[in-house]
């Protein structure tokens, strides 16, 4: 236990070192869903109470384009000069490197999130009628929920053809729950229209299930090779 | 086996035309949707059938998983392709039929959305069969149909919470049926089934067939990669030489 910890903690630390002192997948990110929001705010053109009913959509398809530069870039990096080679024939268990990643996609999409959420609230003139707090259980379990199976998906598209295109094909449709998830509970939080909780529940099962499934199976797509 | 894929395939035919009889002149009219309702026929059996496929798919998957046989990849492949066009057709027959009697092509209600999505993961999952070239594309698409299951009860529980629009499920699900109506239904559903089979036999020979060729094609080249070698080490040394 104490190995998987220090692993997981040596393989987050590199990552977070390499984005801090190259800022390639962040500013790219907080480039593109500026652009989103910039495009969207043009093709509706809403008032302040159709913000509301559309915000929630808006704010996570543009995270959920972002995340995608984040987690395509993962484990990229990993395949120059062998080292995910050199991790299958360590004896270092596969689900610390998993869960590295993950935890290292967690910090970057989240920082995203909290840069680009006041600029969405600026633009769109957002104001919660609802429970705000409850915004940031959201935020924290739909992104958990993109990013332990966008990695998980990333690490299975390495292997095929075009694998930039491959994985929002394969993350996509898999999201689809957690994503309308995400959507209605921002949308009820933001209108005050009902209560969220049945939402953010099955959000909390989507995590749930998918980081157990994750966790049994990465083994088996690590050593696919 | 391969006397019976003749007899199976003349069944098959059979069946399908005495359901098609039965679907469109004998099962009595129905009361207030009128002709339109016999695409009910058509359009449960395939959904049972395609829902049929993707569970042996799954079994298949987690099969392959633990036993890495290469015959329950095959059936896992087969039943992926020819599931996806009987779900297609659910999809197309779907809004065929709702048109005239809801008014509307399309509804985001519980079972159509469940099926979409369905019919999305296995797209997805016939997509990465497609574009993954390695050895390990068998065991990479395993995984993806474990994953794909797993996603489809919280899609269902997802939409459970908006108002449902579909008809009641006629089995088991407190609608009543004239039982000529449902004798003419499972007769279908039998007919469907073994279409399904049929075509999947099929699919399942022809992918059989195709990875022994890629082996015989495999092995050969490495033959003749290792007679080659031999004459290649007395004719081009001179070429490789710095200058």
């Amino acid at each position: 236990m104490s190995s998987l910890r220090s692993i997981t903690l040596a393989t987050l630390t590199k990552d977070v070192r390499l984005e801090w002192r190259s800022k390639d997948a962040i500013n790219s990110m907080l480039f593109f869903s500026l652009l989103v929001v910039v495009i969207f705010s043009f093709s509706f053109d809403p008032n302040a109470e159709e913000s509301r009913q559309i915000a929630g959509g808006l704010i996570w398809v543009a995270f959920l384009f972002a995340a995608v530069v984040a987690l395509n870039q993962t484990w990229a990096r990993e395949l120059r000069n062998q080292v995910l080679d050199a991790y299958r024939v360590s004896p270092a268990p596969a689900n610390a490197l998993f869960m590295a990643k993950v935890l290292g996609n967690f910090i970057l999409v989240s920082l995203l999130e909290g840069l680009m959420a006041p600029l969405f609230m600026i633009f769109y003139n957002l104001r919660a009628l609802g429970p705000a707090w409850q915004l940031i259980p959201v935020a924290l379990l739909g992104t958990w929920a993109l990013v332990v199976n966008g990695t998980f998906f990333a690490a299975m598209s390495l292997r095929t053809r075009s694998r930039e295109i491959m994985l929002p094909l394969l993350l996509f449709p898999i999201s689809i729950p957690a994503v309308q998830s995400m959507v209605e509970a921002t949308r009820i939080i933001l209108t005050g229209d009902g209560a969220a909780r049945f939402w953010i529940v099955l959000l909390l099962t989507y995590d749930v299930v998918f980081t157990t499934a994750c966790l049994a199976l990465f083994e088996t797509i690590l050593q696919a090779e | 086996m391969k006397r019976a894929f003749p007899i199976l395939a003349a069944v098959t035919a059979l069946l399908l035309a005495y359901a098609f009889y039965e679907a469109i002149w004998v099962a009595p009219m129905e009361r207030t949707m009128g002709d339109v309702q016999r695409i009910f026929y058509y359009h449960v059996p395939s959904a049972w059938t395609a829902f049929l496929l993707f569970f042996v798919n799954l079994i298949a998957s987690v099969i392959y998983l633990v036993r890495r046989n290469a015959k329950a990849d095959a059936v896992a492949l087969v039943t992926g392709e020819v599931g996806v066009v009987f779900c297609t057709v659910v999809l197309v027959t779907g809004p065929i039929w709702a048109r005239p009697v809801w008014g509307i092509w399309w509804t985001w209600d519980i079972r159509l959305t469940t099926t979409l999505v369905l019919w999305l993961i296995y797209v997805s999952y016939l997509v990465l069969r497609r574009f993954s070239e390695s050895s390990q594309t068998p065991k990479l698409a395993a995984v993806l149909a474990i994953f794909g299951a797993l996603d489809v009860p919280l899609v269902y529980f997802s939409i459970w919470f908006f108002r449902t629009q579909h008809p009641q499920p006629v089995i088991g699900g407190g609608g009543s049926i004239d039982p000529r109506m449902l004798h003419v239904l499972l007769l279908n559903w039998l007919a469907f089934s073994c279409f399904a089979l049929l075509v999947s036999w099929a699919r399942y020979r022809l992918e059989m067939f195709k990875r022994e060729v890629e082996e015989a094609e495999a092995l050969e080249s490495l033959l003749v990669a290792g007679s080659g070698a031999q004459i290649s080490k007395t004719q081009i040394p001179l070429s490789r030489e710095p200058q």
